[in-house]
């Protein structure tokens, strides 16, 4: 397919598609905790409704680091639904990450500071096994290009088995999911308040929920890349690996911070590291 | 252009030998940012063409130049020995005459049958450690003029006022520095690396208190120690080859010289502040902040990895290098989550050196051409970021009397300027697509390439220098109590060295490509026969991402505009907001004040414990690796 008409479906489908994702994620949770839960396009609806709100700040420059987090999202997506280099595509969504903690720190709320260390915390815990999964990736078929990964032929996730688990681990600290829910909790009526959005208002919360439903769709993309060779297994996969994350998310109540760092570190090390050494040294 | 080396050797000791006369100030100034000016503009000149150096030779009358090193050695020989009976430090005494006595019996006995083709030479490489030694260390000494007048004068009355000393010491440090990289003779390397050592450990000991002394002294031991592992390997590099020239090292077959070519990676190790040797540097930030700028950013720690770097063709794809590698990744772990653990400015930015020349090191082990190029591209983005930094932090304490992170919320409203400058050199430090991160990438390219296994140690490292820069951004960031803007920020000298540093990091970043293609590939294809390079495209991303960065600024443009669209309220503090910046109404009325306090992580990790293990699993790899050497 051409570069530029991947980069516009990507563009118009991706907020789209992670959208309706997490309308099916407030679905699919929900019925597990035996309530109806809302209608699949709730998400949208509320996006809609945020959107006419009055723009509330604590401090004035604090909306402007939401608006670049949400273009280094969109960014970083591209960069990956381009094929471009995977270590780039981590680099610029770190930058976007590291901007959504800084408008938080901006804010000077004591609620979004919390939420802002403690999303750093989190930051720190998957980095590892985010930065593992392209090293791993390039042991196997020698570059860190997504579209020379895409198409090596080989399914990555049999000699990476490893490294594919902490991938999955990593996606529920990225989540904020329970038990990595951290930083930010769904529901505003806990000691944490809302976190690291808890000054964010009316558009720019917004804004920060759609660089969410982008975000859904590209470490997605991440997870279909490791059954890439089979492309209808790799669209289950992803969203089988989506139903884990809910289900985890579900059954976990919040652990503390030490925690998260601990067992991500010790799941990179063993998993993901323990993976690299054994293909390498297999590979002589 | 031919003897522009020498030129550059010999005019920073004539300049501080004139400054340790002057008492005057003014005249201090002038021959100061004169000196700096010449000696910035020799580099540039350097840099810009380095093709049309021709080879050059010294001739000077061997017999008396010989004759004059051994003196300085000598000399300097006796002083150390001096400090070290007046200190009671026994150790001291003992590394130096061993190291004395082995140089002075190696020189009078072989001293006359050396046959030395070049003393001095100059590649890509030397150009490179050049530019940074005098633009940097340049701006530094333009910033210490305005700072160490206030230091004497408001922040620290208390301390004898030896600036001439003090100006002198830095003119003869540069001037080392310049000679360590364009030295090809080993005992004249040798020479100047003593130097460096010897004008550290003075201008540690600047304030003459009892901590600065011990530190100092801390210092000068493991710096020797590195010294005596130097005289060593030119021992037994001259009575293995007959030569004592530092190309026909690079230039041996490994399995002549990988006991020198270790030795000399120890002496390195040792002087870039390396497990077990890092409490050095931490402890000399005891020292005026133009010291420590020094130390971290162009000199000093910077000759250690250079040496590594030089010798990386020659421990390559050996145990030896392996080990250098493994030294370098530890110390990189170790240092950045050393980092989380404290709040004192200082600290973190002498971990983070630490953990940078780490990394530097790991490269230097590795010893591919990947590698190398990497390391070299390291080196010149930690000196200009890591010295805006340096030079901020000494800014800021002189005006808020307090190096502590936590003291330097709302920092962006007290001192916006330095601020601003403090958040472009920790983006250099950490963030794409500034220098230190194109680094690190090619870093990693290059160790997967090498070795992937040895990948672990930047996954985790990273990781943590995440963590820590990031939140010291978001405390300048967080505005908690109402504050003025403290006037008058930066004196001239100040402002010149700082907002040059912080344009320099964005040109590196922007000129990067120009330095890499222009600088150094040509280095790392000349000894190499290839070098690593980014793609065009991969460029042109990084470009993109930097445009992204540069909207940044308008936040600042558009503060206190637009009021009608977006209306500021209190944040929310679980209680009614209280008049005033941050206090509310909690429970019975009382009226509470908000705090807020960084993480430290001290319930996970421990200064203490991380350095002693860190030191005690890098001891253990370098006795590894002599042992290695000499098998």
């Amino acid at each position: 397919m051409n570069l530029w008409i991947r980069l516009i479906i990507y563009l118009l489908a991706g907020p789209i598609v992670g959208g309706l994702l997490v309308g099916w994620d407030r679905r699919i949770s929900a019925r597990m905790q035996s309530r109806l839960g809302p209608p699949i396009l709730q998400p949208f609806y509320d996006v809609w409704k945020l959107w006419q709100k009055q723009n509330l700040v604590a401090r004035r420059p604090q909306n402007l680091y939401i608006v670049l987090f949400l273009l280094l999202v969109i960014f970083s997506g591209a960069l990956f639904f381009a094929g471009s280099d995977l270590l780039l595509v981590i680099f610029a969504l770190t930058l976007g990450a590291i901007f959504f903690v800084l408008g938080a720190y901006t804010a000077s709320s004591p609620y979004s500071f919390i939420g802002a260390e403690r999303e750093l915390i989190q930051m720190m815990a998957y980095e590892p096994l985010v930065l593992l999964t392209p090293i791993g990736m390039y042991v196997v078929t020698k570059s860190f290009s997504v579209h020379d990964i895409a198409n090596h032929g080989s399914l990555l996730v049999l000699a990476l088995p490893g490294v594919f688990l902490g991938f999955l681990y990593a996606l529920v600290i990225k989540f904020r999911k329970s038990p990595f829910d951290l930083s930010s909790s769904h529901h505003a009526h806990q000691e944490l308040v809302r976190g690291i959005t808890t000054e964010f208002s009316a558009r720019t919360l917004a804004l920060i929920e759609v660089a969410h439903w982008y975000e859904i769709v590209f470490l997605l993309g991440w997870v279909y890349l490791f059954f890439a060779s089979r492309p209808l297994l790799g669209v289950c996969a992803s969203l089988g690996a989506f139903l884990f994350v809910i289900f985890v998310d579900n059954v976990f109540a919040r652990l503390k911070w030490p925690a998260a760092i601990r067992s991500s570190w010790a799941v990179a090390l063993v998993l993901g590291f323990g993976n690299i050494l054994v293909l390498s040294l297999l590979q002589g | 252009m031919a003897p522009l080396p020498p030129l550059l050797i010999l005019l920073p000791f004539a300049a501080g030998a004139c400054l340790l006369c002057v008492r005057s100030d003014a005249l201090r100034r002038i021959l100061v940012a004169m000196v700096t000016l010449v000696v910035c503009a020799a580099t540039v000149l350097l840099a810009v063409r380095p093709a049309a150096i021709p080879n050059f030779r010294v001739s000077i009358n061997r017999h008396w130049l010989d004759l004059g090193t051994l003196a300085v050695e000598v000399a300097m020989a006796l002083y150390v020995i001096y400090v070290g009976v007046r200190a009671k430090r026994p150790l001291i005494v003992a590394i130096m005459l061993a190291q004395a006595v082995l140089m002075v019996w190696f020189e009078c006995s072989y001293g006359s049958h050396i046959e030395i083709a070049r003393n001095l030479f100059i590649d890509n490489f030397a150009v490179i450690m050049a530019l940074i030694n005098g633009v940097v260390g340049g701006a530094i000494f333009l910033y210490a003029l305005d700072y160490m007048r206030q230091y004497h004068q408001s922040a620290h009355p208390e301390f004898a006022d030896r600036r001439p000393f003090f100006f002198a010491l830095l003119f003869i440090f540069m001037g080392a520095m310049f000679g360590l990289v364009f030295a090809n003779n080993l005992i004249w390397l040798f020479l100047f690396w003593e130097i460096t050592t010897l004008c550290s450990f003075l201008l540690i000991g600047y304030t003459q208190t009892d901590e600065a002394r011990n530190n100092a002294l801390r210092a000068l031991v493991m710096n020797l120690a590195g010294g005596l592992a130097f005289a060593a390997a030119i021992v037994w590099f001259y009575r293995k080859t007959g030569s004592i020239e530092l190309q026909t090292l690079i230039a041996s077959r490994q399995s002549l010289v990988l006991l020198p070519a270790a030795l000399l990676c120890f002496a390195g190790i040792t002087k870039a502040a390396q497990m077990p040797f890092s409490s050095w540097l931490l402890g000399a930030m005891v020292a005026p902040t133009p010291v420590s700028a020094l130390l971290h950013s162009s000199t000093m720690v910077k000759a250690g990895v250079y040496l590594i770097l030089r010798l990386a063709p020659v421990v390559a794809h050996t145990r030896v290098g392996l080990l250098v590698a493994l030294v370098g990744g530890v110390t990189f772990v170790i240092g950045s989550l050393a980092a989380i653990t404290t709040s004192e400015a200082k600290r973190v930015l002498a971990y983070s050196t630490v953990a940078n020349l780490g990394l530097i090191v790991l490269c230097g082990g590795l010893g591919t051409a990947e590698a190398v190029w990497a390391g070299i591209l390291l080196i010149i983005f930690h000196a200009v970021a890591k010295c805006l930094l340096f030079l901020c932090v000494g800014v800021v304490e002189h005006k808020l009397h307090s190096r502590d992170i936590e003291a330097m919320s709302g920092l962006i409203v007290k001192m916006p300027q330095v601020a601003v400058m403090m958040l472009v050199g920790m983006a250099g430090m950490f963030l794409a697509p500034f220098g230190m991160l194109i680094s690190k990438w090619a870093v990693l390219k290059a160790v997967v390439d090498a070795s992937p296994m040895l990948t672990v140690f930047i996954v985790f490292g990273s990781s943590a220098t995440l963590f820590f820069w990031a939140k010291w951004m978001g405390k300048l960031l967080q505005v908690t109590e109402s504050s003025e803007r403290i006037g008058n920020e930066l004196g001239a000298g100040e402002f010149i060295a700082i907002y040059g540093l912080s344009i320099a990091t964005f040109l590196a970043c922007l000129f990067f490509p120009l330095i890499s293609s222009r600088l150094i590939e040509p280095y790392v294809l000349s000894v190499y026969g290839q070098s690593g390079s980014f793609s065009h495209g991969n460029l042109v991303i990084m470009g993109l991402m930097m445009a992204i960065v540069l909207l940044f600024p308008i936040s600042f443009v558009n503060y206190g505009r637009r009021a009608n669209i977006i209306k500021t309220v209190g944040p929310y503090l679980g209680g009614a907001n209280l008049p005033g910046i941050e206090r509310f109404a909690g429970s019975g009325g009382v009226a509470q004040n908000v705090t807020m306090q960084n993480y430290y992580l001290r319930e996970l990790l421990n200064e203490a414990w991380l350095s002693r293990w860190g030191a005690v699993s890098c001891a253990m790899l370098l006795t590894g690796m002599v042992v290695v050497a000499c098998l």
